[in-house]
C-alpha cells in the first residue's frame, strides 16, 4: 500500500479537482442550499456520506457484476439504479431508527438521491481504478477514499459559499436585481477561478 | 442472444431492488398520525415561524405532541383554530386579535438628525454606526428593515420615512417586533384605539431638543386617565391595554401630541383609515 497515493487522492479531490469548482458537478444543490451556513454544512455531510457509501457499492457492482459479464457499457444506468435504491433505503432506515438524525440531514437525502456529483464520483472511480477491465491494486480502498474526499471537497465549497452569501445579505450590491442567486453565480465563478490556481499540481 | 445478458442482469437487478425496497418500506414504515395532515391543511401554510416552531408542519407536530397550544398560531383565523381544536379534541381559547404598532412618530419631519449617514440603507447596519443617524437614540431609523421582514406585506414606508401598518393584513406574527434594532414595535389589541408613539426614556428637556413629538414625561395623561391605565415609567408614558377602555382622555391632554389614535397612523390596504370601517 502506497500512502502517498492516498494523500494524492485527498489533495486532488478536495482542492485540485474539487467537484464543484473544477468539475462543475453538483451545482444545483450548491446554489440552492448555500444560503445559510447551518443547512449548507448539513448538506455537505449528507453528500459526503452518500458519496462514500455509493463509492463502495458501485465498486462492488462494477467489480462483480459489470466486468465479469462484459457489461461495462451499462455503467451509468446501473450506477443510477444502485445509488438511488441505496439512498432511499438509508432514508427509510434513518427515519425509523433516529428521528433526530432524520431531522438533521434526512431531509437532504432525497435531494441528492442521484446528484450528478454522486454519480460523478462513481464514474470517476470506475475510470481511474479499472484500466481496460483490469483491476488496479487496492482499488477498493482508493475508491472509498476518493468518494469520501470528494464529499469533503463539496463540504468545503458549501462552507465557503454559504459564509460569503451570509455576509452578502447585508452588503450593498449595486442593483437590487443582483441580489440573491445572480450574485451567487458571480461569486461561484470567481471562486472557481481561484480554485483553478491549484491546477498546476500533478500527482 | 447477446442482448439477453444485459436485459436479464439489469432487469433482475431492478426487480431485486424493487422487492427489497418494498420489503424495507414495510419493515421500516413510520406510522404518522392521521391528524397531522388534517391539522396542516387547516394551518395558514405561511411558515412564518411566529409560533416558534420550524414552519407549519413543525407546529402541527407540536400540537399533536402537546408541546404547543393552538393559540400559539397568531396568523390563522378564529375558524381554523376552532377546526384544529376539534381535530385535537381540546377546547380552543379565543384570542384577541392584535396588530403591530410603531412606538415612534418622529420620522424625517419631526425628529432631527445628528449626522449624515451614507452607508448601507438598512436599519440594522445603520444602528451599528453610533446608534443610527437620528439625534434621538430611541427613534425610528427609517430604512425599512421591518418592511422587508414582514412576510405578509403589511408594512410600507410613508413619505416621512415612518413605517405604516396595514391593520387588515397584519397578523401579529411578531417578525417586525423581533427585527427592529430599536425595538420600536409592539403588539396591541386591534380594538384599543390609542397608542403612545414614543419610546424615549430621556428626560423631557433632552427629548424636546431632538424631536417635537417625543414623550416629555409631563404626567398629564397619568393624571387625566380615570382608569389608571396609563402610567409614566422611566420618563415614558405606557398604556396598560388590560385596563385601558378607550376613553381618550390622555389624547386630549397630551401637549406634544405623542399619544395618537392608532387609526391615524395605521391604515388598511385600501388607504382608508381603519376608523371609517368602524
Amino acid at each position: 500500500m502506497d500512502v502517498s497515493k492516498f494523500m494524492a487522492i485527498m489533495i486532488s479531490m478536495v482542492f485540485v479537482n474539487n467537484f464543484i469548482f473544477s468539475k462543475f458537478l453538483g451545482l444545483c444543490s450548491f446554489i440552492g442550499v448555500s444560503k445559510e451556513t447551518k443547512p449548507a454544512v448539513s448538506m455537505g455531510f449528507a453528500v459526503t456520506f452518500v458519496t462514500t457509501m455509493s463509492s463502495i457499492i458501485t465498486w462492488l457492482i462494477y467489480r462483480y457484476l459489470l466486468i465479469p459479464f462484459n457489461l461495462t457499457y451499462l455503467r451509468t444506468i446501473s450506477f443510477i439504479l444502485v445509488i438511488a435504491t441505496f439512498v432511499q433505503f438509508v432514508e427509510m432506515v434513518v427515519r425509523k431508527t433516529s428521528p433526530a438524525l432524520y431531522r438533521a440531514f434526512g431531509i437532504y437525502l432525497p435531494l441528492i438521491t442521484v446528484n450528478c456529483a454522486v454519480l460523478g464520483v462513481a464514474v470517476l472511480n470506475s475510470e481511474m481504478f479499472f484500466k481496460n477491465g483490469k483491476i488496479l491494486p487496492a482499488s477498493f480502498l482508493m475508491s472509498l477514499f476518493q468518494g469520501f474526499f470528494a464529499g469533503i471537497g463539496y463540504l468545503l465549497a458549501m462552507l465557503l459559499m454559504s459564509g460569503i452569501r451570509e455576509r452578502m445579505e447585508l452588503a450593498e450590491t449595486g442593483h437590487n436585481s443582483l441580489r440573491g442567486v445572480p450574485l451567487a453565480f458571480i461569486i461561484a465563478s470567481l471562486m472557481s477561478l481561484a480554485f483553478m490556481g491549484f491546477n498546476g499540481f500533478r500527482f | 442472444m447477446d442482448i439477453l445478458i444485459p436485459i436479464l442482469s439489469l432487469g433482475s437487478l431492478g426487480l431485486l431492488f424493487g422487492i427489497g425496497l418494498a420489503l424495507a418500506s414495510k419493515k421500516f414504515c413510520v406510522v404518522t398520525d392521521p391528524r397531522l395532515e388534517k391539522i396542516y391543511e387547516e394551518l395558514p401554510g405561511a411558515n412564518c415561524g411566529a409560533c416558534g416552531m420550524p414552519g407549519c408542519m413543525g407546529f402541527a407536530e407540536g400540537l399533536i405532541q402537546g408541546t404547543c397550544a393552538v393559540e400559539r398560531c397568531v396568523v390563522s383565523e378564529e375558524e381554523a383554530r376552532q377546526g384544529i381544536a376539534e381535530i385535537l379534541g381540546v377546547e380552543a381559547k379565543t384570542k384577541v386579535k392584535q396588530v403591530a404598532i410603531l412606538h415612534c412618530h418622529g420620522g424625517s419631519k419631526r425628529a432631527k438628525d445628528k449626522f449624515v449617514y451614507e452607508g448601507i440603507k438598512d436599519c440594522i447596519a445603520a444602528n451599528l454606526v453610533m446608534g443610527a443617524p437620528k439625534a434621538c437614540v430611541y427613534g425610528c431609523i427609517g430604512y425599512g428593515t421591518c418592511v422587508r421582514a414582514c412576510p405578509f406585506g403589511a408594512i410600507t414606508m410613508n413619505e416621512e420615512d415612518l413605517p405604516i401598518v396595514y391593520e387588515d393584513k397584519c397578523t401579529a406574527c411578531g417578525k417586525c417586533v423581533a427585527v427592529c434594532p430599536k425595538g420600536l414595535f409592539s403588539l396591541a389589541p386591534v380594538k384599543k384605539t390609542f397608542a403612545v408613539r414614543c419610546k424615549s426614556l430621556d428626560l423631557g428637556k433632552q427629548v424636546m431638543e431632538v424631536c417635537s413629538v417625543g414623550c416629555i414625561a409631563c404626567r398629564k395623561c397619568e393624571k387625566a386617565c380615570p382608569t389608571g391605565a396609563i402610567k409614566v415609567i422611566d420618563n415614558l408614558a405606557v398604556i396598560d391595554y388590560n385596563i385601558c377602555d378607550n376613553r381618550g382622555e390622555c389624547l386630549k391632554v397630551c401637549p406634544t401630541k405623542t399619544i395618537l389614535k392608532k387609526a391615524d397612523v395605521n391604515t388598511d390596504s385600501h388607504g382608508f383609515n381603519t376608523d371609517s370601517h368602524g
